[in-house]
């Protein structure tokens, strides 16, 4: 099969995957069939449906060099774009529906709760990086562009902090988040190396 | 002749909706079969939460009780299902509908509860003796979680004070220590960490003599006119409505009597954040979160306007409020 088609399908995938569940899970919150506080599932799940799409993201890269499908690099940018959907859902259901619009709450929480302060800057830098994602910045910015895009390791650390700050003590699956993230960052050592040793 | 003032921790007429809409709504949604349909696409996990109505195995029975001052409470219940499905009990695991959905098979009886310590005359209750050695009363309450959402309650149960006088406590009896029933075989939580939070059992809790006797602390055998499914802490729990839903330990099997101030789950795991007063104080902040308000649950789905200011002591002040005279609520929080 060609790589263009290969692409096109996977594309239409990732859409599909994408978009039906975040569908359901609204239709379902809205008719308060999502168990007893849909607030509280709605918020969890595009929550971590945005940081495992950051870490398919981060997937992508070593999965294509290892098995040498250069062409599955093409679906990076539209994961990346819905872990930002999902991440603004996650944004607008807590502002929304858990603070009900109350604003100086909103930014109160944004001040005074470290792990929401944490999840804020992480969505300042993938806001960033999805408005810049579009080829015709990416070729106005040159090479700025991959270091602006490197932040993403930044973010999915913090998003990955975010998630083990907030739970009380149930700490056993934020953990293994750190865990998966610990493995994705070490398949770029050398990367990393070569930053620091400049 | 009694005089019936209004206390100002009772509830507005037009705070109250109504079960009956609640109900009716998801009569309307199976009859399109929507329910049917989610289940099939989602499995247990999504809408099939609806999981409680279909597939609770555990039988409650009808409970003869007697109507209180507290039964008349004119506010929006919320709706038994909701009550019977989003339960922090660790024991039975860390997820909210986790407890309903594994403690259906929960033996409670026999049971045993044991009232000990700085007593003159311990005693123990079987489970029979559980709702026939007192008085069972309804009482509305609100119930708020430390995590800033709440519900209110149509219990069933005594006073505490009751059962504590039967005892017959000596001068020595200062606080009061509780302990929920350790059981890993039973319950889960207890024996995998992943389930239970990574929480140290069995729990245990405890309140001052003085809050302990007081009115309105209540020992809870059952809710909604029937006995207490074992995800809401059967067949015995405590309920101390002032204070944040943490401190009303479940499924209880020993009330002790004790001299110094007793040791509780949740302050011992975290003590700058969950205090052993832990009475709700909008003031207070808990330092992931703020107090100041609470999400009422309620029927409504995603677009519920149920966010409200939350009440110091939970709008019990005026029943509560001396315990805490001199005291700093900052501190002793």
């Amino acid at each position: 099969m060609r790589n263009s088609v290969k692409i096109l399908i996977l594309k239409i995938i990732t859409h599909c995957a994408a978009l039906l569940p975040a569908v359901l899970m609204y239709y379902f919150a809205i008719l308060d069939q999502l168990g007893s506080d849909p607030v509280e599932e709605i918020i969890h799940f595009t929550g971590i449906s945005a940081l495992n799409l950051l870490l398919i993201t981060l997937l992508i890269s070593p999965v294509a060099k290892y098995f040498k499908q250069g062409w599955l690099l093409n679906v990076r940018r539209l994961l990346g774009l819905y872990a930002f959907f999902y991440a603004c859902l996650h944004m607008l259901s807590f502002l929304f529906f858990e603070l009900q619009f109350d604003f100086s709450l909103f930014i109160d929480e944004i001040i005074e709760r470290p792990y929401i302060t944490v999840g804020m800057c992480a969505y300042a830098i993938i806001t960033m990086l999805a408005f810049t994602s579009w080829g015709k910045i990416r070729k106005v910015l040159g090479k700025k562009w991959q270091t602006l895009h490197n932040y993403n390791y930044l973010l999915v650390t913090l998003v990955c902090i975010h998630f083990y700050w907030s739970v009380k003590s149930e700490i056993i699956e934020p953990s293994l988040y750190f865990v998966m993230l610990f493995i994705l960052l070490y398949q770029r050592k050398d990367k990393f190396r070569r930053w620091f040793n400049k | 002749m009694l005089i019936k003032s209004k206390k100002s921790s009772e509830f507005l007429e037009s705070q109250v909706t109504d079960e009956t809409i609640y109900q009716s709504r998801r009569k309307v949604l199976k009859q399109l079969g929507f329910v049917g349909a989610s289940a099939l696409l989602a499995g247990n996990s999504l809408p099939g939460k609806a999981w409680a109505e279909s597939n609770s195995t555990f039988k409650t029975s009808a409970l003869n009780f007697k109507k209180s001052e507290y039964t008349n409470v004119p506010d929006k219940l919320t709706p038994e299902q909701k009550v019977i499905s989003h339960n922090n009990f660790y024991e039975f695991g860390a997820k909210k509908d986790q407890p309903a959905e594994l403690a259906q098979h929960f033996k409670v009886d026999p049971w045993q509860l044991k009232i000990t310590g700085e007593v003159d005359k311990p005693f123990t209750l079987d489970y029979d003796e559980l709702f026939s050695s007192f008085t069972i009363e309804e009482r509305i309450y609100r119930l708020r979680c430390v995590e800033a959402w709440s519900m209110v309650i149509p219990w069933l149960g005594f006073r505490l004070a009751d059962v504590i006088k039967k005892a017959q406590p000596n001068s020595k009896a200062k606080y009061v220590a509780f302990k929920t029933l350790h059981d890993p075989k039973q319950m889960p939580g207890q024996s995998n960490r992943y389930l239970g939070g990574g929480i140290q059992y069995p729990y245990i809790e405890g309140l001052r003599i003085d809050e302990a006797m007081n009115d309105l602390t209540l020992l809870s055998v059952g809710l909604y006119g029937k006995t207490l499914p074992p995800q809401n802490g059967a067949p015995i729990r405590l309920v101390t409505p002032w204070k944040y839903g943490f401190k009303s330990i479940k499924s209880i099997i020993e009330i002790k009597l004790v001299e110094k101030m007793p040791k509780t789950t949740w302050n011992k795991l975290a003590p700058n954040e969950y205090g052993f007063y832990a009475n709700v104080n909008p003031d207070v902040d808990h330092p992931r979160w703020s107090q100041a308000s609470e999400r009422r649950i309620t029927s409504g789905g995603l677009f519920a306007r149920n966010r409200i200011e939350t009440q110091m002591f939970n709008g019990y002040g005026e029943e509560v409020a001396d315990l805490y005279k001199g005291m700093n609520l900052g501190k002793y929080y």
